[in-house]
């Protein structure tokens, strides 16, 4: 950028000269220096207006009285309160006939979604298809019920947890303590003939007489289940562990503890209002 | 000007020039850290923190040394996005006894700096068995091998004797039972009582479900109480930090 310097001009030299080499004392470019200048104003207003110099007991706090802390508290107070009265709404609406209300309606179907991403999608999947051991939300096949009450109240108190009084509680038995080898081999083979083919046809019919006596229950004579005891429906065809015979076979024999944490501690009502919406009208709904 | 000329002193003399730019640089270094060291402010003291149990300070270890840093974070900052995600934003005090700390600079995975009881030992086992069999679309790689290796506790005190040298206040009654408290934290029939005296709020449970104890055991040990110990519920927090 700078001009060379023409041969007769009045800038003097700084004086050192180094093997006949001697060096002009051009001033720095005016915009550069003004830009340096402001930089330095602009630093000291800087720890001025904002927390900066630390002191015996704690760094000055700044003019603006900047924080973080404090910012990020006002944020959260805002969107609160931006979205409190349809919390409210939701907290206190009845759900059953939450779909006459367009609006909440909405509200709660997009909240709900971002509820069950962040907190459920773990172990339900990010589209509710379940994985092994975590039941498909997307079927109309419910452990504990489809019905929207039903749903709100398991995420609310969840599932066999220790931490909620009211959490849904039922236990199967270890059967490998209680029947023999040869007993649960035919149970599991009358388990699969409910649904589909059985592994050995021919134990079936001692299969059926073992299941009546130990397992109709809670499952029902028909393999239907009973949603007020967390029974599976066993002839439905949907497994949450899997039906294959070495699967039932574990099953019965170790029996299963699926467990699902209480909600209630972890998110408001009108959260859970919203996610038990937005599972609801995945699908399986009833 | 007088100064420039003796200025000129330090310019010609590479030696002095070399001392005297060290001394401005210590100046500066000193001005921003050594405050960090006696600023009451530095590290606000809350409820709650205690030194890592054996078991959860071994469970440490098997995190570092599996890199689990790399991909997760232990560091909420404070934003609403954060916070409404993860939990109350981490405090300086919550690593205190972690050396190094595990803030992590990168999250390709989540940030796990409240991830304690957020899910089940049987997920944890699940997703560190075969991550996609609980999240498909999840490109953590599989720690099944975990499950197999066996862990004894025998020099779990060594460890804890180092901690403390570095600053932890680890009690001699706590590294005098440090095994005898490592094997207790997961084993059913283990002194429960004497763990969670010396260890307030540690998890004592069967953590992998299998009868001996393993490197699994340890690391969900370690997950399960990650971000439990301050309770929030009392906790003001101070404007200026």
């Amino acid at each position: 950028m700078s001009k060379k310097p023409e041969e007769k001009q009045e800038v003097e030299t700084t004086g050192h000269s180094w093997d006949g080499i001697e060096e002009y004392n051009n001033p720095l470019p005016r915009w550069w220096l003004w830009t340096f200048y402001a930089t330095i104003v602009w630093g000291i207003l800087y720890t001025i207006a904002y927390p900066a110099w630390p002191l015996i007991n704690g760094a000055t706090p700044g003019l603006l009285g900047f924080s973080t802390r404090a910012e990020v508290a006002q944020d959260i107070a805002d969107f609160k309160e931006r979205n409190s009265g349809l919390d409210e709404q939701l907290a206190s609406a009845d759900l059953t006939t939450l779909a006459e209300n367009e609006e909440l309606y909405r509200y709660a179907v997009s909240g709900g979604a971002a509820v069950f991403r962040t907190w459920c999608a773990q172990c339900h999947g990010s589209g509710a298809a379940g994985a092994e051991g975590y039941p498909n939300l997307l079927d109309n096949d419910w452990l504990w019920g489809g019905t929207i009450e039903d749903i709100q109240l398991t995420i609310a108190h969840g599932i066999r947890n220790e931490n909620d009084l009211d959490a849904r509680y039922s236990e199967m038995p270890a059967f490998g303590e209680i029947l023999s080898d040869e007993e649960i081999n035919s149970v599991v083979n009358y388990v699969m003939s409910l649904s589909g083919e059985p592994e050995d046809a021919t134990l079936v019919a001692a299969g059926e007489t073992v299941y009546l006596d130990n397992c109709a229950a809670c499952h029902m004579d028909d393999g239907s289940g009973d949603i007020y005891q967390g029974a599976p429906n066993l002839a439905n065809g949907i497994w949450l562990y899997g039906g294959d015979v070495d699967t039932i076979r574990e099953t019965i024999t170790y029996s299963r503890y699926g467990v699902m944490p209480n909600w209630t501690d972890r998110l408001s009502e009108a959260q859970i209002a919203a996610v038990a919406t937005y599972v609801h009208q995945l699908g399986g709904g009833e | 000007m007088a100064i420039l000329e003796k200025h000129k002193i330090l310019e010609k003399n590479a030696t002095l020039l070399l001392v005297f730019s060290f001394l401005v640089v210590t100046i500066g270094g000193i001005v921003q850290i050594a405050p960090l060291f006696y600023l009451e402010n530095t590290i606000e003291e809350v409820e709650g923190m205690r030194p890592y149990s054996p078991l959860e300070l071994q469970g440490r270890e098997i995190y570092i040394r599996e890199g689990c840093y790399v991909c997760h974070s232990q560091m909420i900052r404070p934003m609403r996005d954060e916070v409404e995600r993860y939990g109350h934003y981490s405090l300086a005090a919550e690593s205190m006894y972690d050396h190094p700390f595990q803030w992590g600079s990168k999250r390709t995975g989540p940030d796990l700096a409240r991830v304690g009881g957020r899910y089940s030992d049987e997920w944890h086992v699940d997703h560190l068995m075969d991550p996609q069999s609980v999240v498909p679309e999840s490109v953590m790689p599989k720690y099944a091998f975990l499950m197999d290796r066996r862990l004894d506790g025998d020099h779990i005190g060594d460890l804890m004797k180092t901690h403390r040298l570095v600053g932890v206040p680890y009690t001699d009654e706590q590294i005098e039972n440090a095994s005898a408290d490592f094997r207790a934290q997961a084993d059913p029939d283990g002194d429960w009582d004497a763990v969670l005296a010396r260890y307030p709020k540690a998890q004592t449970r069967n953590f992998d479900g299998q009868p001996y104890l393993t490197e699994m055991d340890a690391l969900i040990a370690y997950m399960q109480m990650l971000g439990t110990l301050v309770d929030f519920s009392t906790f003001t927090p101070d404007a200026s930090r």
